[in-house]
């Protein structure tokens, strides 16, 4: 199967407006991520820390301003054929389910419609029993029925086991969540992330999760990649970045996060010092002009801040 | 124990729809003075209809069918809340009760400054203030949820999420209320600016003692914030208690179903992934399973 594997991907944004005229947004700086088959792994941080923007650019819908993606090692082109190859192979669920489905036609055109750009299916017979195949993997049913259905007849959790029902309909390798679940009530939120998990080790998919529930963070992924301004503050194995965390943000997210069964997180702005040599490994070659996270901050005005409110 | 400050009984909302549809159903809950009451619940279960009965900003199809809110004045009286009308009812609002709205992200007027949104709150429920007096009370309340004074003159959406947040609770602060009802008042925050915010308000609690009715769908932070928590489900107060009493073992399926579907941060909780069905009223207590 798959691995997806980023390395350096930036994305400038040049901002128009009054008086900023010229000035550059630095959305991405510089992130790697090595996604394995089987793996899921989470990418966390506050709004506006890019994580959307690396989604995007992963499944193409942004253009990198720097940085390569590549599937397995391979590089995949651009132009309109490649990019629907290379889509075949990863996939995305959205945030929101509410609005990800067409809300004016049927489920069945919302599931037909990948099986048949992306040549899944031939035949009328075929398409029928690959719909039901689909729904059936997303657990719902009766088949018949929900595929009569419009969206807004679903519930909010059906909905989105629909958006994944759609993204796997082109067998993918690779697939994005962004957020899957963060609009959906509790206590059907890790029915969702359940089904993702089983889903992953069914079909050996490579997962991003990306989301800023720390706790299913650690839960549902093998690594954690911590993000902040754009750049890649902590990764590392989940528990570890949890119940560890080195990066002066990341033990702010950490004490932040509800954790009523917990004793409160107790933050150690000095606990870099007791680890100061950080595996440089095949997942993250750290930014290209080698100032690596686990001693990014040092002169870092935006964490000096946040420590100063501690 | 003191006597509460707001006393509800048996309180009963109906939304008469072609298909009606009780949205709270006999719900019976007490607040003290100076308590965080957490209240906890999916969309839908009837919490901000609770919210809205209790600040009396119910509209129509919306109707109370029974039951009964009163409040205790500070002469000691009781005010029958569903009684007012008018003019009292304008004294008793925000005066007495105020709220932080849910999305207070959107809240905000966005085509006025902040300043002359707060002294609206002045204009409309106490007039004697003149204008020099209205701005320096606008200025008083934000430095007293931390903002810079100069922030009267912005727009909001020159303020982030958290300080536009911040600003509505300013505006809840505004008259000295008792009794703050928050209705997801950090739902779209970020979790840093969310801590940020609910020690900002249990601060302001200690400082002005006023209680709070504290409304989300995050258990494990009410958990966390709250003096007691009650649980709603389909308009019902299925359950009501302190949180560590909660914690230790709850005695309604649907709560523990609940407690169930956040795994825990740094604990190691065995997660499940199953759907809790609400069998009605009639849903045994089941002390054995606990």
């Amino acid at each position: 199967m798959t691995t997806l594997d980023a390395r350096h991907l930036s994305k400038n944004y040049q901002i128009r407006g009054t008086g900023l005229r010229g000035a550059t947004l630095r959305a991405v700086d510089d992130v790697s991520l090595l996604v394995r088959p089987g793996e899921s792994v989470a990418l966390v941080g506050e709004s506006g820390s890019g994580k959307s923007t690396i989604a995007k650019m992963l499944i193409r819908l942004v253009e990198p301003t720097a940085g390569d993606v590549t599937l397995d090692g391979e590089h995949i082109g651009t132009g309109r054929r490649a990019t629907k190859a290379y889509r075949k192979r990863v996939q995305m669920v959205f945030q929101d389910p509410f609005s990800s489905l067409n809300p004016s036609l049927p489920i069945r055109h919302q599931l037909a419609r990948p099986l048949r750009i992306h040549g899944i299916v031939r035949t009328r017979a075929e398409e029928e029993r690959e719909l039901h195949r689909l729904l059936d993997s997303v657990n719902l049913g009766p088949a018949a029925e929900i595929l009569a259905k419009y969206p807004h007849e679903l519930s909010g959790g059906q909905r989105q086991r629909i958006a994944i029902a759609r993204a796997l309909a082109p067998r993918p390798e690779v697939l994005i969540a962004d957020e899957p679940v963060s609009m959906l009530d509790v206590s059907i939120r890790l029915e969702i992330l359940q089904l993702l998990d089983d889903l992953k080790r069914e079909r050996n998919l490579a997962v991003l999760y990306i989301t800023h529930d720390l706790a299913t963070a650690r839960h549902f992924s093998t690594q954690i990649v911590v993000m902040r301004h754009g750049r890649v503050v902590e990764r590392g194995p989940s528990s570890a970045v949890i119940l560890d965390p080195i990066h002066p943000y990341t033990q702010l997210l950490v004490r932040a996060a509800p954790d009523p069964r917990s004793e409160p997180f107790v933050i150690d702005p000095d606990r870099h010092h007791a680890s100061p040599d950080v595996l440089v490994s095949e997942a993250d070659t750290g930014p290209a002009d080698g100032r690596h996270w686990a001693r990014a901050w040092a002169d870092d005005a935006a964490v000096t801040e946040l420590l100063a409110g501690v | 124990m003191s006597e509460p400050l707001l006393r509800i009984r048996d309180l009963t909302v109906d939304y008469a729809t072609d298909r009606p549809v009780r949205a709270v159903d006999g719900v019976s809950l007490d607040i003290h003075p100076g308590e965080i009451v957490g209240l906890a619940g999916e969309s839908g279960c009837g919490k901000s209809t609770l919210a809205y009965t209790i600040t009396r900003l119910l509209q129509a199809p919306a109707e109370i069918s029974g039951g009964s809110i009163e409040w205790r004045r500070e002469d000691g009286g009781t005010t029958d809340i569903l009684g007012l009308g008018g003019r009292e009812l304008r004294a008793f609002r925000w005066q007495e009760i105020s709220m932080v709205f849910q999305g207070a992200m959107n809240a905000l007027n966005p085509v006025h400054r902040i300043g002359p949104q707060i002294e609206d709150v002045f204009l409309d429920h106490r007039a004697g203030l003149n204008k020099a007096e209205r701005r320096e009370r606008a200025a008083e309340l934000l430095r007293t949820v931390g903002i810079p004074v100069d922030r009267l003159r912005s727009y909001p959406h020159e303020l982030s999420g958290g300080m536009r947040q911040r600003v509505m609770i300013a505006m809840a602060l505004a008259l000295r209320p008792r009794l703050i009802i928050m209705d997801e008042p950090t739902t779209a925050l970020d979790v840093v600016v969310q801590r940020n915010i609910l020690e900002e308000i249990d601060r302001l609690r200690s400082e002005f003692g006023f209680a709070v009715l504290f409304i989300t769908h995050d258990l494990g932070l009410l958990l966390e914030i709250s003096d007691r928590v009650g649980v709603m489900l389909s308009g019902r107060l299925v359950e009501e208690n302190t949180p560590q009493a909660l914690l230790d073992g709850a005695g309604h399926d649907y709560t523990r179903h609940l407690l169930s579907s956040f795994p825990s941060l740094r604990g190691d909780t065995p997660i499940t992934g199953t759907r809790y069905v609400d069998r009605g009223p009639a849903t045994p207590r089941e002390e054995a399973r606990a």
